[in-house]
């Protein structure tokens, strides 16, 4: 299958590895034509600033809320990606992608000297745990309803689900364990 | 149970900033136009090397005061630069929580002899290189992320490149070597053999490696970028030039659609005066940045 993985800014090379370890073929997207190839897409980590400048820019947030609001394209946002993807930022205006009911702290555990590993617990996942790689992270302070909560990192949610959207604060494309990307691509539909 | 400061996470936050452009800036109001043109971080100093060069004495790390009023005007990452082998300047901008620091050849040098024992710090540090040697030195000392140095302040290409080329030139000099020729490569480059083994397999520095010194326009980002770095810095090209919201716009965009000469040719137009450079074989030797450091 092909995967997308928006290519503007960001830790890009990292998952196009997951992704064809994972045995499926990994697609840079940095244009709509590019986007119009891929069965799914991996929002990177990166500046969300830098990035939703970019995808403005270019005109490709519109095409991507299409593609999910009209064929539902799975779409998994690692740190950066999972601020794009979210609702509502805490402090700031959201009127990039907006496409899951969450609303999500930048920054949230403080600058680099705050970055940190812990192991985790993941609703589908786990055992044994999966070693988060947490880098200047945000986390979701609020979800609604519809949004499933896959992990927790003492109390504040770092993972989660809605309908063909996945988010993480963490980055599972900074490790070797294979289990989210196989997850985000074989069990998401 | 959590693990701070660990390889991953510092040098993780490089591989962050891959694809990006890192913006000298010199208060608060700078930092927030590199802010919004796109800048994946800022480099807050005292001076723009251009005017470190013009100056002349002796340049130190920034006034902690002007990089806490950086830190505050962003979101995005803040580094800042310590003098080589001054690491008391580098626990003060720990202290301050930059995000980054560089222990940089474009402040005057503290140590003819040493550079800073990088592994004590728990903020990671980016170091300028001009050749295989000197990075994996750097990263024998922690550092978690290089810069080729280029030579700064100049708006002139020419080091940058060069310095490149002889990094890539050198990595792909070690493909297919056996152990014991990898083992004279490192007695040749002064580097640590288990890097040198390391750069072999992976065919790249084991770490994320920006290009530096002498970009100041939209083509100097993406000549970089074809030549196989994993992002930039721009120094006084920006703020020396005659428009700098909308050059760095460019410099943005060229670095993301470094491949698309079509996109190239679109940012390059009306950006006014780029900064006017020097030609480098006017600079006396030594007044040359990029000896600094060894």
């Amino acid at each position: 299958m092909k995967v997308g993985v928006l290519a503007l800014q960001g830790a890009v090379q990292e998952h196009l590895k997951m992704i064809e370890k994972c045995g499926h073929q990994p697609i840079p997207v940095k244009t709509i034509a590019h986007l119009n190839q891929v069965k799914r897409l991996i929002i990177p980590g990166g500046e969300s600033t830098t990035i939703s400048k970019l995808l403005v820019k270019y005109h490709l947030n519109e095409k991507i809320a299409e593609l999910y609001n009209r064929y539902g394209l799975p779409i998994f946002g690692t740190c950066a990606g999972m601020i794009l993807l979210a609702k509502q930022i805490e402090g700031q205006k959201q009127d990039i992608l907006g496409l899951i009911d969450i609303t999500v702290r930048r920054n949230a555990f403080g600058r680099q000297i705050n970055s940190f590993e812990a192991e985790l617990e993941i609703n589908g996942i786990t055992p044994p745990l999966f070693r988060g790689i947490f880098i200047r992270a945000p986390y979701i302070s609020k979800a609604g309803k519809e949004v499933r909560i896959l992990a927790s990192f003492r109390e504040n949610i770092v993972l989660a689900q809605q309908k063909n959207i996945l988010v993480s604060s963490f980055h599972p494309e900074l490790g070797d364990d294979l289990r989210i990307h196989r997850f985000f691509i074989e069990k998401i539909n | 149970m959590i693990e701070k400061s660990t390889d991953k996470t510092k040098r993780g936050l490089a591989q962050m900033l891959k694809g990006g452009v890192i913006m000298d800036v010199v208060n608060a109001e700078q930092a927030k136009i590199a802010e919004d043109a796109g800048a994946v971080a800022v480099m807050a100093l005292e001076r723009v090397p251009a005017d470190i060069r013009a100056a002349g004495g002796v340049a130190r790390m920034a006034d902690p005061k002007k990089i806490k009023e950086i830190m505050k005007a962003v979101t995005i990452p803040v580094m800042a630069k310590a003098r080589i082998g001054h690491f008391v300047e580098a626990q003060i901008l720990e202290a301050l929580e930059v995000d980054y620091i560089d222990e940089s050849e474009v402040l005057t040098p503290a140590d003819e002899k040493y550079h800073i024992n990088k592994s004590n710090f728990k903020v990671p540090f980016v170091c300028g290189a001009r050749n295989l040697g000197e990075a994996l030195r750097r990263i024998a000392e922690g550092a978690d992320m290089i810069r080729t140095k280029g030579e700064a302040g100049t708006g002139n290409i020419i080091e940058a490149v060069k310095h490149m080329r002889c990094v890539n030139e050198e990595i792909r000099a070690l493909k297919g070597l056996g152990k014991e020729e990898l083992i004279v490569k490192a007695k040749e480059y002064g580097a640590p053999f288990e890097l040198i083994q390391e750069t072999a397999a992976l065919g790249r520095l084991p770490v994320v490696n920006f290009a530096a010194g002498g970009i100041a326009t939209p083509a100097d980002a993406a000549l970089m970028m074809q030549l196989g770095c994993d992002g930039v810095f721009v120094g006084s090209g920006i703020f020396k030039s005659d428009n700098p919201e909308q050059r760095a716009k460019s410099i943005v965009e060229a670095t993301t659609h470094y491949n698309d000469p079509k996109v190239l040719a679109s940012v390059s137009e009306g950006l006014g005066e780029a900064m006017k450079g020097i030609a480098i074989d006017e600079i006396p030797e030594s007044e040359k940045m990029q000896v600094r450091g060894w």
